[in-house]
């Protein structure tokens, strides 16, 4: 099925060029002809269902939290009901959001930092241990997050972290280690060394060339491993149900996740709508601005393989 | 560590090795600090704890009663949900692997020509992967329900609800899933199938092969080392299933979608409140995973040979 439809025209006058495995570049003409466009049609209707079965529960969401429905704050009409229960619930949205922006900002600023210095330490520098700490920080990726979360949990109330947001973004930013220090240290081996090497022949030191020359040089990488931390960190859930148990200190996933059921086991959908409509927002629209540095992390992710 | 490593002379440091090598090594180590440190703080000295814990009489409330090795593994492997969970975790993990492998890989020949509408169709394809699991699952908790969802007369008129029988409820999630994650499967089988080179399907046309015979005796082995990557995410990512059945089936209907990471979670801090069976339900869970991830890149590997 999905074969078939993927290479209809050659059958008719494509030119022999034109095979499965080649991708960019190779247009054909035959989009401009009656025939083609004929032949075209099913495809794009095809497609283009298939494209709306993916963006429809996103734009149902949108439009149903505005929408008015009986058993919530948006009875009758259109309008912003069901955003007003949310920012009304227990300790308001904006605390929750301003916990969430929390928690997110300080992953990715510990994500940058940490995966930043230490991609540099393991494409630049030979040091006894290196091999053994890379790949100890790559095996956080073969251990389950609820079988480290258990452990965390203790630890964090023996430092006093417990209950803490600062703690959830450590946990956040130690799982976020693997792939940002892998993608970093291929970053700067992309990197040739005569950049820096002229750099501290100028008289730089290894920071001031790390600073200075290779910062611009590897910020396409910094702007993936910052994207996917932010993504990560504000959309997470496990971390902070296990470790926050203050109502005040829920990130908003959290908070959205118990307003349902809040009066008397009766759900608000609509005020669940607005939550997730907050929740999506600020991730659809990252995406849609940074869509080429994400794809480019997950690519990265399969050239490992 | 070393103050020594005196100045060679010049004529001997080549330009790759400016810098003498004992400094190099300790300047090496000071960038990987940071690094180092979060990954013993939070990832080796949790996993240490854990198999202590696993050993340990070690209830929520009161912490470290001291050894008692075997009783927790004894006591999870006889959790009322102890079978149920892993069978219940199996069966999903072989439906969400075979279904997003299948449509991953659908989805990237369907989009692999670099078109302007391909393009439209892959960001569309790859949106949902934006939101959170969470965002997610509410998401579906809202459009799954008998009041608010828009499909509310449809489940009416068959009298059929999505979460409502055991096999529905594993089948609605299963399409969540698929939902949330074929983009990103379709971008890691994109980046398989550009490995491929041209000519050897030029090769296969010119020896009169079909369009069936080329997928099944060419790309199909050529994209062995996808495949191989993908499947290990994918039942890595499924087995450790947690958020989409904490919050869109709690468990239900009748426990009969409990997972093992949620039969931890519900050990540790959910009635029972043990901390030291959840350690060994968790300790169970990672070596199972490395065992089946052994398996998994065994299996793959014999195959080539």
């Amino acid at each position: 099925m999905a074969i078939e439809s993927r290479s209809t025209p050659t059958t008719a006058d494509g030119p022999p060029s034109s095979s499965p495995g080649a991708s960019a570049g190779s247009k054909r003409s035959d989009g401009v002809t009656i025939a083609g466009i004929a032949l075209r049609t099913p495809y794009w209707v095809f497609t283009g269902a298939v494209g709306l079965i993916f963006l429809a529960p996103l734009v149902w969401t949108a439009v149903a939290s505005v929408s008015p429905l009986a058993g919530t704050n948006q009875v009758d009409g259109w309008g912003f009901g069901n955003y007003e229960t949310l920012s009304a619930y227990q300790a308001g949205i904006w605390r929750y959001l301003g916990n969430s922006a929390f928690v997110s900002l300080l992953t990715v600023a510990l994500t940058l930092t940490i995966s930043f210095l230490g991609g540099y330490a393991f494409a630049r520098f030979k040091f006894p241990g290196k091999n053994i700490l890379f790949l100890v920080t790559l095996a956080i990726l073969m251990v389950p997050y609820a079988t480290l979360l258990i452990p965390l949990y203790v630890l964090l109330n023996q430092v006093g972290l417990q209950n803490s947001l600062v703690g959830v973004a450590l946990v956040l930013t130690m799982f976020q280690l693997p792939f940002s220090t892998f993608l970093m240290r291929i970053s700067f081996e992309a990197v040739p060394r005569q950049l820096d090497e002229a750099a501290m022949v100028d008289g730089c030191s290894s920071f001031g060339a790390l600073w200075r020359v290779l910062l611009p040089a590897v910020k396409p990488g910094l702007i993936t491993v910052g994207l996917f931390a932010f993504l990560a960190a504000w959309n997470d859930f496990m971390a902070p149900l296990i470790l926050i148990n203050d109502t005040e200190r829920m990130t908003l996933p959290l908070a959205v996740s118990n307003l349902r059921g809040q009066v008397q086991g009766v759900v608000d959908y609509g005020a669940t709508e607005a939550g997730v409509v907050v929740l999506a927002l600020p991730c659809i629209v990252l995406f849609l601005l940074l869509q080429r540095h994400y794809v480019r992390g997950f690519m990265s992710g399969a050239l490992k393989g | 560590m070393t103050v020594t490593a005196p100045s060679r002379p010049p004529s001997a440091a080549k330009r790759g090795r400016a810098r003498p090598r004992g400094r190099q090594a300790l300047l090496g180590w000071l960038y990987a600090t940071p690094t180092a440190v979060f990954v013993v703080a939070l990832f080796a000295i949790p996993l240490l704890l854990v198999v202590k814990m696993s050993v340990s009489k070690w209830p929520l409330l009161t912490g470290d009663q001291g050894l008692n090795a075997p009783d927790n593994f004894v006591k999870a492997v006889n959790h009322r949900f102890f079978t149920d969970s892993v069978v219940f975790t199996i069966k999903y993990t072989v439906l969400a692997t075979v279904l997003l492998l299948a449509l991953g890989l659908g989805l990237a020949l369907l989009v692999q020509e670099s078109s302007r509408w391909n393009n439209l169709l892959r960001a569309s394809f790859l949106i949902p992967s934006a939101l959170g699991l969470a965002s997610a699952s509410l998401l579906f908790y809202v459009l799954y329900s008998p009041y608010a969802s828009p499909l509310a007369p449809v489940m009416d008129s068959l009298g059929f609800t999505f979460l409502g029988s055991p096999n529905a409820a594993l089948f609605s999630t299963t399409f969540l899933i698929v939902w949330r994650y074929a983009g990103f499967y379709m971008v890691l089988m994109l980046v398989g199938l550009q490995g491929i080179p041209a000519d050897v399907y030029e090769a296969a046309r010119s020896d009169g092969a079909s369009r069936w015979q080329t997928f099944r005796k060419v790309t199909l082995p050529l994209l062995r080392p996808t495949l191989a990557l993908t499947t290990v995410l994918c039942v890595t990512g499924s087995l450790l299933a947690f958020e989409q059945f904490y919050i869109l089936t709690k468990g239900g209907p009748d426990n009969s979608t409990i997972t093992v990471v949620q039969l931890i979670y519900m050990v540790a801090f959910q009635g029972q409140n043990d901390l030291g069976v959840a350690a060994a339900i968790s300790v169970i869970v990672l070596a199972a995973l490395v065992l089946i991830n052994a398996l998994q890149l065994r299996a793959f590997r014999s195959e080539e040979s």
